[in-house]
């Protein structure tokens, strides 16, 4: 701990690290300062105002959450001067504020309807000129609402410095300011990775994911239609924030309750095809180290695939460089691919009649299931997607009480899962769940690590390496024999910009690199339950690695469905009808576009 | 051979060439602190204006995106993203123009010219802008034609002023 200093609030004497802000300090002390724009750990800058306190000997008002408290400073949260002005800068956000709560997406959501309670403002004194609405839902992802929009700036940190994107920034002066790309182009014509980080932060109802609750409730009510659901694995982690459970508690019982409530015909598992993916993904991988150490011609460092953020932003950023990506579908288009041909045919349905719906933690997948290779026999291999956040407001407009529902169990055959697929949802975990295979595959042995966690490359640094070493490998092994294989993880694009720079410049020291485009991974996906920060994104790790440990089965390749699913059907990993099915192909787009226009 | 020095000096500087010139330009200031509006600036200057093809070229080779570029582009009201004419006439709205007759004489100037605020003629004489205050207040209303501050003025006399300058 820092040095202490001591300070007096609304007369209470505090000791305060030095170097926390005013807004900290209240707050470690209990002392509640309302604000806006602020964000913990992520964004500082001072703009809102609303945050104003009364410091002793300073002429104005000052921003609690830019000044740092100092030894012997006495500072008012509470006065009549602090209270009068907060009221008058809420009052003039909201002369400029569409008002229509009622019907906005983020209602009892929103911390601007937060303030205005904690404020007890009951008037609006001033009615200005309204920003023109500007409604972007050019993309089938992100929607952006610019009349809601209060220029906090959160989602310009995010999105350059966390993501290093730059899509949104703030555009022209004065009133006609409004946070956006250049030139108002539309999102889906510049390089939006539609990783909906924006969407997590934003305070209103100004960026927000694209409505698929819609469809999915036309597909449940349509009679002539067999509507599957899939819920990744972060789902289970986050869920239940939106019914008032603490951060970090799993619901996975329940929401299979949920859904079959709701009318799902069938409720499975992207989970079983987290285990397929290692599968195929982990002999992908071992092909490429075959032909790279007999001579062959095969592209190394190996990286993987099953983030559609972290697709489309190295599609636009580094389009030279897709044959380093892992060919394999995401997990959920590797079910929905096998739902409408193998389990098809198992229940005798044309597929044509069949609706896949996922739940993920994630808004780049509404974009990644229109992508039109990612279609078979002409049919999208997912037919809708849910966020989190989705999934919420649907099992509460189907009034069910989620917290009284009992548990019960994903459905068979695509419905059972190891360890190994649960901590896809978290950094680090498709790597650790590939090395559970590969390493055992290639020497026989189990994965020589604790509880088979490959700490090094668990926790929510930006970059995560790790080593290991082979050795007596199997016979057909054997050139592998006192090899290091070097791996790299990284969650959030800034650190993925990182990692692919070396391998642009062929200088990357790695043989397989994990890439979740969220900070984090998919348990803060673009589409999780707000707000997410450190601290809830560690309970949410918790309680995926709590859910691995409790499993019987931790190694996709003990998957006795996935083992029974290659006999009955693909015959053999990167066998002909994987490749038809669960394998894919990338696009060059470049930052522009230019590649694809 | 004075003819040709002549000759060589009234050439003019090709596309190409500019942007090579903008290049260097960006490669000189790169990395120094706050250099955006400096680049920018003589980019326009070069360049005459500063079109988003343009500006996609200088965020790229300072490893900018063109949201950050533009939006420092959109904030000031020197830079241009469309051509400018020879002359920019840019008309007073602050408060003691705007209520003696400053509005009047955008409309004016909008029938005469035939162009929108922000808009240039078609025979590349004439940009139409409008500014906050240029600091004539008490010989309102005003404008300024490129650097000369034009005051009191009567819009009727608007048509003469311009026909002086074609
Ligand atoms: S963003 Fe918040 S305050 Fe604004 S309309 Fe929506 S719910 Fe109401
Ligand atoms: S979705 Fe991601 S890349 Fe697109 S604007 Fe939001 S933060 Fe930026
Ligand atoms: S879009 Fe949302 S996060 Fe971005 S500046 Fe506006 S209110 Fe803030
Ligand atoms: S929260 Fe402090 S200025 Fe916005």
């Amino acid at each position: 701990m820092g040095k202490m200093v001591n300070m007096v609030i609304n007369n209470k004497n505090i000791n305060a690290e030095e170097g926390m802000t005013i807004l900290e300090a209240a707050k470690k002390n209990n002392i509640i300062i309302p604000s806006l724009c602020h964000l913990d750990c992520v964004h500082q800058f001072g703009s809102c105002r609303i945050c104003v306190v009364e410091v002793e000997g300073a002429k104005n008002l000052q921003a609690s959450c830019m000044v740092t408290v100092q030894e012997g400073m006495v500072v008012r949260t509470n006065s009549e001067r602090v209270k009068k002005a907060r009221k008058v800068l809420y009052e003039l956000i909201l002369s400029d504020h569409p008002k229509d709560c009622l019907n906005c997406s983020r209602n009892q959501n929103c911390e601007l309807q937060k303030i205005g309670e904690l404020l007890q403002v009951n008037e609006c004194r001033f009615e200005g000129e309204k920003s023109k609405a500007m409604l972007d839902n050019s993309s089938p992802s992100i929607e952006r609402d610019a009349s809601k929009c209060i220029l906090c700036r959160r989602c310009v940190t995010v999105c350059n410095e966390i993501q290093g994107v730059g899509v949104l920034n703030a555009q022209n002066r004065g009133f006609e300011t409004y946070i956006g790309p250049a030139a108002d182009f539309p999102l889906n014509t510049v390089n939006c990775a539609y990783c909906g980080q924006c969407t997590t932060v934003c305070p209103v109802g100004a960026l927000k994911e694209k409505d698929s609750t819609q469809v999915v409730w036309e597909a449940l009510f349509d009679k002539n239609k067999r509507v599957v659901i899939q819920t990744a694995p972060a789902i289970r982690a986050a869920l239940g924030e939106e019914f008032g459970y603490e951060p970090g508690t799993l619901v996975t019982g329940k929401m299979v309750t949920a859904l079959k409530e709701m009318g799902f015909d069938d409720v499975f598992d992207t989970n079983f095809a987290a285990d397929l993916t290692i599968i195929e993904e982990g002999n992908e991988f071992l092909e490429r180290v075959k032909k790279v150490f007999s001579g062959k011609k095969a592209v190394l460092p190996m990286i993987t695939s099953c983030s559609p953020g972290w697709i489309k932003f190295v599609e636009h950023t580094f389009p030279d460089e897709l044959d380093h990506i892992s060919t394999c579908k995401s997990p959920h288009m590797m079910l929905g691919a096998l739902v409408k041909s193998y389990y098809a045919e198992k229940i005798g349905i044309d597929p044509k009649d069949i609706f896949v719906v996922s739940v993920m933690p994630c808004t780049a997948k509404k974009f990644e299931i229109t992508r039109p290779e990612l279609k078979n026999n002409g049919y999208p291999n997912v037919d809708a997607v849910l966020t989190t956040r989705e999934l919420a407001k649907m099992i509460k407009e189907a009034g069910i009480d989620f917290k009284s529902l009992e548990d019960s169990k994903f459905d068979n055959p695509l419905g059972l899962s190891t360890g190994a697929a649960d901590i896809f949802a978290a950094t680090g975990g498709v790597m650790e769940a590939a090395l559970r295979t590969v390493y055992e595959i290639v020497t026989g042995r189990e994965l020589p690590f604790e509880k088979l966690h490959v700490t090094p490359i668990v926790g929510l640094e930006q970059i995560k390496t790790a080593e290991l070493k082979i050795e007596n490998p199997i016979e057909e092994y054997a050139f592998l024999d006192g090899v290091t294989i070097k791996v790299a993880v990284t969650s959030g694009l800034a650190g993925a910009r990182k990692l692919m720079e070396e391998v642009a410049r062929g200088e990357s020291p790695y043989h397989f690199i994990e890439v979740m485009g969220c900070p984090g991974g998919c348990i803060s996906g673009g589409g999780q339950p707000r707000p997410t920060n450190d601290e809830i994104r560690v309970k949410r790790l918790q309680a995926i690695y709590k859910e691995d440990e409790g499993k019987e089965l931790r190694k996709s390749h003990q998957n006795p469905f996935v083992l029974k699913l290659y006999e009955e059907f693909l015959k053999k990993p990167l066998g002909h009808k994987s490749h038809e099915l669960l394998h894919t192909h990338y696009t060059k787009r470049g930052i522009y576009n230019e590649y694809i226009e | 051979m004075s003819s040709q020095v002549k000759q060589c000096k009234c050439r003019k500087e090709t596309e190409q060439e500019k942007y090579e010139r903008i290049g260097r330009i960006v490669d000189e200031y790169k990395d120094r602190e706050g250099s955006l509006i400096q680049i920018l600036h003589a980019a326009q200057g070069i360049y005459g204006y500063l079109p988003v093809e343009l500006q996609k070229f200088i965020a790229d080779k300072l490893g900018k995106p063109l949201s950050e570029v533009y939006g420092v582009v959109s904030f000031y009201s020197f830079f241009s993203t469309k051509p400018r004419g020879k002359y920019t006439i840019r008309v007073c709205l602050g408060t003691a123009c705007y209520v003696r007759g400053g509005k009047k004489i955008v409309e004016k100037l909008q029938e005469i010219l035939g162009i929108g605020i922000g808009d240039t003629t078609d025979d590349g004489m004439f940009t139409l802008e409008v500014m906050r205050c240029i600091g004539a207040c008490g010989l309102a209303p005003a404008m300024m034609i490129n650097d000369t501050v034009y005051k009191q003025v009567n819009p009727d006399k608007l048509q003469s002023i311009l026909e002086g300058l074609r």
